[in-house]
């Protein structure tokens, strides 16, 4: 298993068996620690045995590292347990809160980039990479809306994040293209100032137009292939900071795995410098 | 109190503030975009509870179930971000709900969330079925046996609260029929998970109060007289053998709690 990792898929329960029986060279899986946060069972099980076949990322939702209290005691012991037990070649977290006052909000909430928020994120990040012994890395959010009180531009803050914490970064292409359709700036100046070498692990993912507001509200919905858009941005980063890591996402409207593995196949190829930068 | 903290304090009031009232404290909470948050928000928290209580939501019906995690939710939020773990206290909620109407609903619920206990428990060695064959009366009598991690009973002494669980839980269209005819008499449920996954059997009242006992500590025989105490007319013999058929106790014994 020391191959290196190239396109990787997040791992579906109704996929379980293809994704144990799939030999292709790179492949590894993510999932979200949160949905094997238990104490034992079956879940724990099943991961067991893609782990004994495949690399496997652990992708957390919930630490809020943004929010104003620590990282959760009881989540961040969960999450040292499964790292422990299951030697995942990748960590990951949002540059996001989802607590408030002990209640759990299932989202990524947003919040001003302000010279707080950057000291907030900075001790956050050293508690979790203190409790896991190891560096993770920090996803760029999706944007919904316009909030006053930025100090940073993002890409911006990201790397300071990154120099005072000594985190990695996950770069969400998706979530570049959303946020740069809803808040109005170019995608792909934001690429090209992203901190490419802190760069971890990139995703890919599909949107969706909002039901009542069309193409001006993109939403990060993880329910349709990758966008055309999509790929171009990933082609131009990879071009400029060669391959890395990179995950198709998929939430909604499961296909069937194969149809996944040819869009991985796809992600894995453009990283390669392979294909161009439409899906075949 | 920072700027931060009342940023975020104004978010979740937003995310939780009436849509009718469309008094919104901030600019930004105006903006089409929120109501992108409001509803993840709304909709994980209501989809998992839909998820966590499937029993439920069949009994009930899908638009039935959601509104009442609606209700729920606004007076429960999830503590654990681990959402399979969501629904403490729904029972209650649904119970308030439901009225006189159901009474059997919040039974019905505290079953599918021990199901739930039982998918997540820690693994441990199952005691084999037949691990106190032969022994004499008297060591049986004084044995105390531990409920398995995995090992979960509920009960009631007037509600057939297995059948109608069971089917609902199942959707098994024989058992679901079967509830028409419904004898109105007290019913356990035992789960187990022997293997990999969760099972589930009916259980005797008397084994409920049989297995209360073994998890306090309590020896065989004084878990056999419990037994006797909640329904005279418990098969002992019969009652064990099924436990330890099921899967109900484990060899990982440690000193009674």
């Amino acid at each position: 298993m020391s191959a290196p990792l190239t396109a990787g898929l997040g791992l579906k329960p109704e996929h379980f068996d293809a994704a144990l029986a799939e030999r292709a060279p790179g492949l590894w899986f993510e999932v979200h620690p949160e949905n094997y946060s238990v104490a034992g069972g079956p879940r724990l099980a099943w991961l067991e045995a893609i782990r004994r076949q495949h690399p496997l990322s652990l992708h957390g939702v919930s630490l809020s590292l943004a929010g104003e209290a620590p990282p959760d005691a009881l989540q961040l012991q969960r999450l040292a347990a499964l790292v422990r037990r299951f030697e995942p070649a990748l960590v990951s977290e949002h540059l996001a809160w989802s607590r408030f006052e002990g209640a759990y909000l299932p989202d990524l909430l947003p919040c001003p980039r302000s010279h707080a928020l950057l000291r907030r994120l900075v001790d956050h990040v050293d508690q979790v990479q203190q409790a896991l012994g190891r560096r993770i890395a920090i996803e760029n959010p999706s944007h919904y809306l316009h909030l006053p009180g930025h100090d940073w531009e993002e890409t911006d803050f990201l790397r300071e994040l990154v120099r005072r914490s000594g985190c990695g970064l996950l770069l969400d292409i998706n979530n570049v293209h959303v946020s740069a359709r809803n808040l109005g700036f170019d995608a792909a100046d934001y690429l090209d100032r992203f901190p490419a070498d802190a760069v971890m692990e990139i995703h890919l993912a599909g949107h969706t137009a909002d039901p009542l507001h069309g193409e001006t509200l993109l939403i990060d919905s993880h329910d349709a292939p990758v966008a055309p858009a999509v790929w171009s941005l990933y082609a131009r980063f990879v071009e400029r900071a060669g391959p890395r890591p990179t995950l198709v996402e998929r939430d909604g409207n499961v296909p069937a795995f194969d149809e996944l593995m040819a869009e991985r196949e796809h992600a894995a190829a453009i990283a390669e410098g392979l294909a161009a930068d439409t899906p075949a | 109190m920072t700027s931060l903290h009342c940023f975020e304090q104004a978010f979740v009031g937003a995310l939780f503030a009436d849509e009718a009232h469309g008094a919104h404290a901030s600019a930004w909470a105006a903006q089409p975009g929120f109501a992108v948050y409001r509803n993840t928000v709304h909709k994980g928290c209501i989809d998992a509870l839909e998820a966590n209580f499937p029993a439920v939501a069949r009994l009930v019906g899908r638009d039935w179930v959601r509104a009442a995690a609606e209700r729920h939710l606004a007076e429960h939020p999830p503590r654990d971000p681990c959402l399979l773990h969501y629904g403490e206290g729904f029972a209650e909620t649904l119970a308030d709900l439901a009225g006189d109407d159901l009474p059997y609903l919040a039974g019905v619920a505290t079953l599918d969330r021990l199901w739930t206990a039982s998918h997540t428990a820690a693994d441990a060695p199952v005691l084999p079925h037949d691990a106190l064959a032969g022994l004499p009366p008297e060591a049986l009598a004084a044995l105390r046996l531990a409920p398995h991690p995995a090992a979960r009973w509920h009960g009631s002494q007037t509600l057939p609260l297995n059948s109608i669980w069971s089917a609902n839980r199942s959707g098994e269209a024989a058992a679901l029929a079967a509830l028409a005819t419904l004898e109105w008499a007290g019913e356990g449920t035992l789960l187990t998970r022997p293997v990999a996954e969760v099972i589930w059997q009916p259980l005797p009242v008397g084994g409920c109060a049989f297995l209360d006992a073994c998890a306090r500590g309590e020896r065989l025989d004084a878990a056999a007289a419990a037994a006797l105490y909640a329904r005279p007319d418990t098969d002992l013999a019969a009652l064990l053998a099924q436990l330890l058929q099921a899967g109900t106790f484990t060899t990982s014994t440690g000193s009674p709690p």
